[in-house]
């Protein structure tokens, strides 16, 4: 059977139930291909074992960038490509050009992190998500099984399982 | 877990369910605009087109329009710059250091607050572009471009460059926090709609689908971001302060600037939430969401805020009578007693006496004072800057050229100009735009809500 077509959808009411059923379907061996939900739901990256988002290091390195670039273009312009003494002060002022290598850290690691966190979610305005369940931006968590990656199992068993593990509703969804 | 604690009064009342929430934020963007949205639109954009008058006299006939003389040359556009920039600081307080100390109760808020904020920098800078005369060629003396003078490069000594790249990264920082926030909820909308609405929803959600991937990475991005928005608003008023406190000018050249003035900005900035919010709940009737609770705890800041405000005026006063200075101490003593004696004692009530009435308790939870003072207070601070600024260079150091300063109609105008585009922008916001944060409530309507905990 093709990967990424069939799923199976498991529909969950509360964040409790569901952290709950995301550890009893893994420990019965079932693959979870993904849990969509409407908010953030504390705990759920942990029992569906994400490794921690490397997004702060992304930040911390282009945060660098900034203070680099900032403190650079500084010296050159005001050091070396013309020097001028300005209210008696060193031509090499460095304490004068904290403020402007503070605020190009900031600019530097808040849109750096940005962008790759749009890249690395695939988000932009011309995206077209597959929608498992509309009402995943609502009111109901959304636990998608790749039929395909669970081949050892039979498909009524899966339901079987999610339905014990208190899902509302066990739905079938397939994509073209 | 989440845990509910029986001593403290639940953030969203009205037992609602996480479907009300969708519903209830999401019906204002998919109604038609109501009678009352459509007046209140038009009288901004109304103000707006009257104030574009001034701003075209302005950029017309050149700076010689305001009300500025050669003793007096910063008055009006310094201070209502400031004064926007100050209100601005609430959204990132509420948004990113409310994040960082882990306070449920700025989700319902944070939306509108952050909206508050960039209208209001957007406000804010007009008036150092109009001031430079010739805007279209502003970039050249703002930014660092190579040009045919050398290159000769700008002066990165000066504080008022410092202010271009610091309120020019605090916006555009401000902008993507508010974005970022503001996907998930673009994402719900899309999903409730049909035809063109769901194709331009769709394209503002980014192609959001609320993976668990996605939400980590997500609460990943909002704790770095508020982590940098925090000293980024510090830094930002810090430095509008040194726009002043690094010159020479009796009543300008002292440390207390920095914290005074970030302090001063908190408490404007949180009464114009107020102003909004008391408004916005009760218009889009979201009075479940902005409750009680949280007009009463903005007041609480404002008390605080507002004392340290008070402090700072006392503080200097004492500083410059302490440091013996002449020049120092007239310029204090003439602040209180001189030709504007009304400004200094307007702002003194405005600032210090009427912020101590939410100390009564049924006054902080009144509705109706706590609008009333919350214009109080934001006047009281207008007050503030105009009485630093003015006062302290109407009487130089050479007695000769003492003068007065006296507002042109031009200077009303583009005051009225910036009124016009912060209430248009955000009438635009509040139809167009979902007010309240509906994902990040959601997250937290477990532990308030009767009906959802069960």
């Amino acid at each position: 059977m093709e990967r990424d077509k069939n799923f199976i959808l498991g529909v969950y009411d509360d964040e409790d139930v569901l952290l709950h059923a995301v550890s009893e379907v893994r420990t019965s061996g079932v693959k979870i291909h993904e849990v969509y939900t409407p908010y953030p739901v504390h705990g759920l990256e942990d029992v569906l074992g994400y490794k921690r988002s490397r997004l702060p290091i992304a930040a911390f390195l282009f945060g660098m960038l900034g203070t680099t670039l900032a403190l650079t273009m500084q010296l050159y312009m005001m050091r070396f490509d013309w020097p001028m003494i300005i209210g008696g002060k060193d031509h090499a002022a460095i304490p004068d050009f904290i403020p402007v290598t503070f605020e190009l850290t900031v600019l530097l690691a808040a849109f750096g992190m940005v962008g790759v966190f749009m890249i690395s979610s695939n988000l932009k305005p011309w995206a077209q998500p597959r929608i498992f369940d509309l009402r995943s931006t609502d009111d109901k968590h959304i636990m998608a099984i790749d039929i395909a990656n669970n081949t050892s199992m039979e498909v009524a068993k899966i339901q079987e399982i999610l339905k014990s593990s208190g899902a509302t509703e066990v739905n079938n969804k397939s994509f073209e | 877990m989440q845990v509910t604690s029986s001593v403290r009064e639940p953030l969203v009342t009205g037992g609602k369910t996480y479907h009300d929430v969708t519903h209830d934020v999401s019906r204002q963007v998919e109604g038609k605009p109501t009678l009352l949205w459509f007046l209140a639109f038009l009288t901004a954009a109304g103000t707006l087109a009257i104030g574009l008058i001034a701003v075209t006299a302005t950029v017309w006939e050149g700076i010689g329009m305001w009300g500025l003389n050669k003793t007096v040359g910063w008055a009006w556009d310094i201070t209502n710059f400031v004064w926007w920039v100050g209100i601005g600081h609430a959204g990132t307080l509420i948004s990113a250091v409310l994040l960082l100390f882990r306070q449920k109760w700025r989700t319902s808020i944070n939306r509108a607050a952050e909206a508050m904020t960039i209208f209001a920098v957007i406000c804010a800078a007009m008036f150092p572009v109009l001031h430079m005369g010739r805007p279209w060629l502003g970039a050249y003396w703002a930014l660092p471009l190579p040009n045919t003078f050398g290159s000769l490069w700008v002066n990165f000594n000066s504080p008022l460059l410092w202010d271009v790249f610091a309120i020019s990264t605090y916006f555009s920082v401000s902008l993507v926090f508010w974005y970022i926030g503001l996907i998930p909820d673009f994402a719900t909308i899309r999903d409730r709609a049909t035809g063109l609405r769901k194709v331009i929803y769709g394209a503002l959600s980014f192609g959001w689908d609320g993976a668990a991937k996605t939400w980590m990475r997500y609460e990943s991005v909002s704790l770095i971001l508020a982590g940098l928005a925090t000293p980024l608003v510090l830094s930002v008023h810090t430095i509008v302060s040194f726009d002043f406190a690094t010159s020479v000018i009796p009543g300008w050249h002292t440390t207390i600037f920095p914290p005074y003035f970030v302090a001063g900005a908190i408490f404007s900035g949180f009464a114009m939430v107020l102003t909004l919010m008391i408004i916005t709940r009760k218009v889009f009737k979201l009075e479940d969401y902005i409750t009680m609770t949280h007009i009463e705890l903005m007041n609480i800041v404002i008390i605080i805020t507002g004392s340290i405000v008070g402090i700072a005026y006392i503080t200097e006063f004492f500083i410059a009578w302490y440091s013996g200075v002449e020049a120092e101490q007239y310029a204090f003593i003439n602040r209180a007693t001189g030709p504007y004696w009304w400004a200094y004692w307007s702002m003194m009530t405005c600032n210090v006496i009427s912020p101590q009435l939410f100390w009564v308790k049924k006054i902080r939870t009144s509705i109706i004072a706590t609008f009333a003072l919350s214009i109080v207070v934001n006047i009281g601070m207008w007050f503030e800057r105009f009485v630093i600024i003015v006062t302290s260079l109407h009487r130089d150091y050479l007695p000769s050229s003492w003068a007065m300063f006296y507002p042109s109609i031009t200077d009303v105008g583009v005051y009225l100009f910036t009124f016009g585009l912060f209430f248009t922008l955000f009438f635009l916001f509040a139809k167009f735009f979902p007010v309240i944060n509906m994902a990040e409530v959601k997250s937290v309507l477990k532990s308030t809500s009767e009906k959802v905990r069960k």
